[in-house]
């Protein structure tokens, strides 16, 4: 184990680091806004928007995250504008993370009894007032395990910014790998940055599940 | 809080393990590189196991445009190499055609070449004092330089009109972008896995150009009528035909070979023929 690699090279990995939590946070917070509007979108009663919903999913959930990116890094140029590695990256990295969070949401809004809707809805209160006060709350507490597994692998998921020059950890590894030819120390290190990043994360997630357990 | 303990507990185990991990895949990787043998055959008669053999078997690349490129509808391997390789096997065999190509690829090369696989290389390598020490190399067969590839009409008419803030791009763990790097400090190069996704990623408006050898550039600019090389080469790259070590023979053959194409004007056609405009002098 070769300590020099990371003291050498320490702000290069540090640059990695923050690119990885800046674009991971992002994407977190989009990928989490949109999967709820999509899985809401996937159960309501208009057509229209199920059968958005419905192919959003599909067709994003059923394709590697890779092209996704590249689809926000090469494709824009094609309508007159261009989005950088980091921008282009993490769209995508939100965009896809979003069909898996809208189908756990989905999956918790269906687990919540029906009289819950029924209730809400001949006490006076709308479609959407009954989403957000009475349903979304409940199934939010279902699926906190599945969410926590899907920002887990969005942290990991990051390193596909790599591929389009995004600045992140993966991309500052690789090039401190070929300049020392010390390939697995180098990554080793970059496996303790992750874990930096995750374990938090996946302790975090188990903790906020226990609070709300207590409050209901 | 039991709970909390006990998850420390494993967190510290899990990064202890990766450690240990980590310190065996050092000593492995060592072992690997001191086990590396080059050129073991002491037999210089190898031109006579050529002929004997009656064929010779050259590495080349397939997916070089230019240099060695796979035909996929014909079949055929075809560029600078691949004739360079038959003027070989026709000073040596006194057929051009008493040839067998193999694909090689920059990490393959060497060994097939030490392995006995092939009898020599003749696949875009670049002379380098720490690839003689593994096999032998004929002259120069091809003067390469850095250079750079843009849109056509872009501002960017050489290495003198890059500034700190041009954005180049460039292949990771290439030599050019550790060159550029030090003609233009601070400057930003995006760096991608393969010159198809630099190239992708120029033409996409990400950068302003494209930098590797001008050998590499030339073939890109064949491909897309949009995209030039700018500017005269700013680096020396010459790329030589690998030998075993030891097979001086071969080495005097290729070299004779070499001379030959050059003094009957031979390699002035096949130059011109691929890269579209006739060699320095």
């Amino acid at each position: 184990m070769d300590f020099s690699i990371l003291t050498n090279y320490f702000d290069l990995y540090l640059r990695g680091f923050w690119g990885t939590l800046l674009s991971s946070v992002l994407a977190l917070i989009g990928s989490f806004v949109i999967g709820t509007v999509i899985a809401v979108f996937r159960i309501t009663t208009i057509k229209a928007l199920r059968w958005f919903g419905t192919g959003y999913v599909e067709f994003i959930r059923n394709i590697p995250l890779l092209l996704v990116v590249c689809i926000f890094y090469y494709g824009p140029s094609a309508i007159g504008f261009t989005l950088d590695g980091f921008k282009a990256g993490t769209i995508g990295l939100a965009v896809y993370t979003s069909a898996f969070i809208a189908e756990a949401i989905r999956a918790g809004i269906m687990a919540v009894p029906k009289g819950q809707m029924e209730a809400s809805r001949s006490s006076g209160l709308s479609y959407v007032q009954a989403m957000v006060h009475i349903i979304l709350p409940q199934a939010i507490k279902l699926v906190i395990p599945p969410l926590g597994n899907q920002f887990i692998n969005l942290i990991k998921n990051s390193s596909v910014l790599t591929l389009v020059a995004g600045f992140d950890l993966m991309y500052f590894a690789d090039s401190i790998s070929t300049e020392t030819y010390r390939t697995f120390d180098t990554y080793i290190f970059v496996a303790v940055f992750y874990l930096v990043l995750t374990v938090p994360l996946s302790y975090g997630v188990r903790v906020w599940e226990r609070r709300l357990q207590s409050k209901y | 809080m039991m709970k909390i303990k006990s998850v420390k507990w494993v967190s510290l185990l899990l990064v202890a393990a990766l450690f240990v991990i980590a310190g065996c895949g050092n000593n492995n990787t060592g072992n690997a590189g001191g086990g590396n043998t080059a050129g073991e055959s002491t037999d210089s008669a190898a031109v006579a196991k050529i002929k004997e053999r009656g064929k010779l078997l050259v590495g080349v690349k397939y997916d070089t445009r230019l240099f060695g490129l796979k035909d996929p509808a014909s079949g055929n391997v075809e560029g600078f190499d691949i004739d360079i390789s038959k003027a070989i096997a026709k000073h040596i065999l006194g057929d051009e055609n008493a040839i067998e190509l193999k694909e090689v690829t920059s990490k393959t090369r060497i060994p097939m070449l030490n392995n006995g696989e092939i009898d020599m290389v003749v696949a875009t390598m670049t002379i380098t004092e720490e690839r003689k020490k593994e096999v032998d190399f004929s002259d120069v067969y091809f003067q390469a330089g850095q250079s750079l590839l843009v849109k056509k009409g872009s501002p960017i008419t050489g290495l003198e009109s890059v500034t700190k803030d041009t954005k180049i791009l460039g292949s990771k763990g290439a030599t050019s972008i550790k060159n550029i790097k030090e003609k233009v400090p601070g400057i930003t190069v995006l760096e991608f896995d393969n010159y198809q996704d630099a190239f992708a990623a120029l033409k996409a408006g990400q950068g302003d150009a494209l930098t590797t050898d001008d050998a590499i550039l030339y073939g890109m600019a064949s491909q897309d009528e949009g995209y030039e090389v700018v500017g005269e080469p700013f680096t020396d790259e010459p790329y030589g035909i690998a030998i075993q070590k030891g097979n001086t023979d071969v080495v005097q053959a290729v070299n004779d070979t070499l001379t030959e194409l050059k003094a009957n004007g031979e390699y002035d056609a096949i130059y011109t023929k691929w890269i579209g405009k006739a060699p320095a002098k």
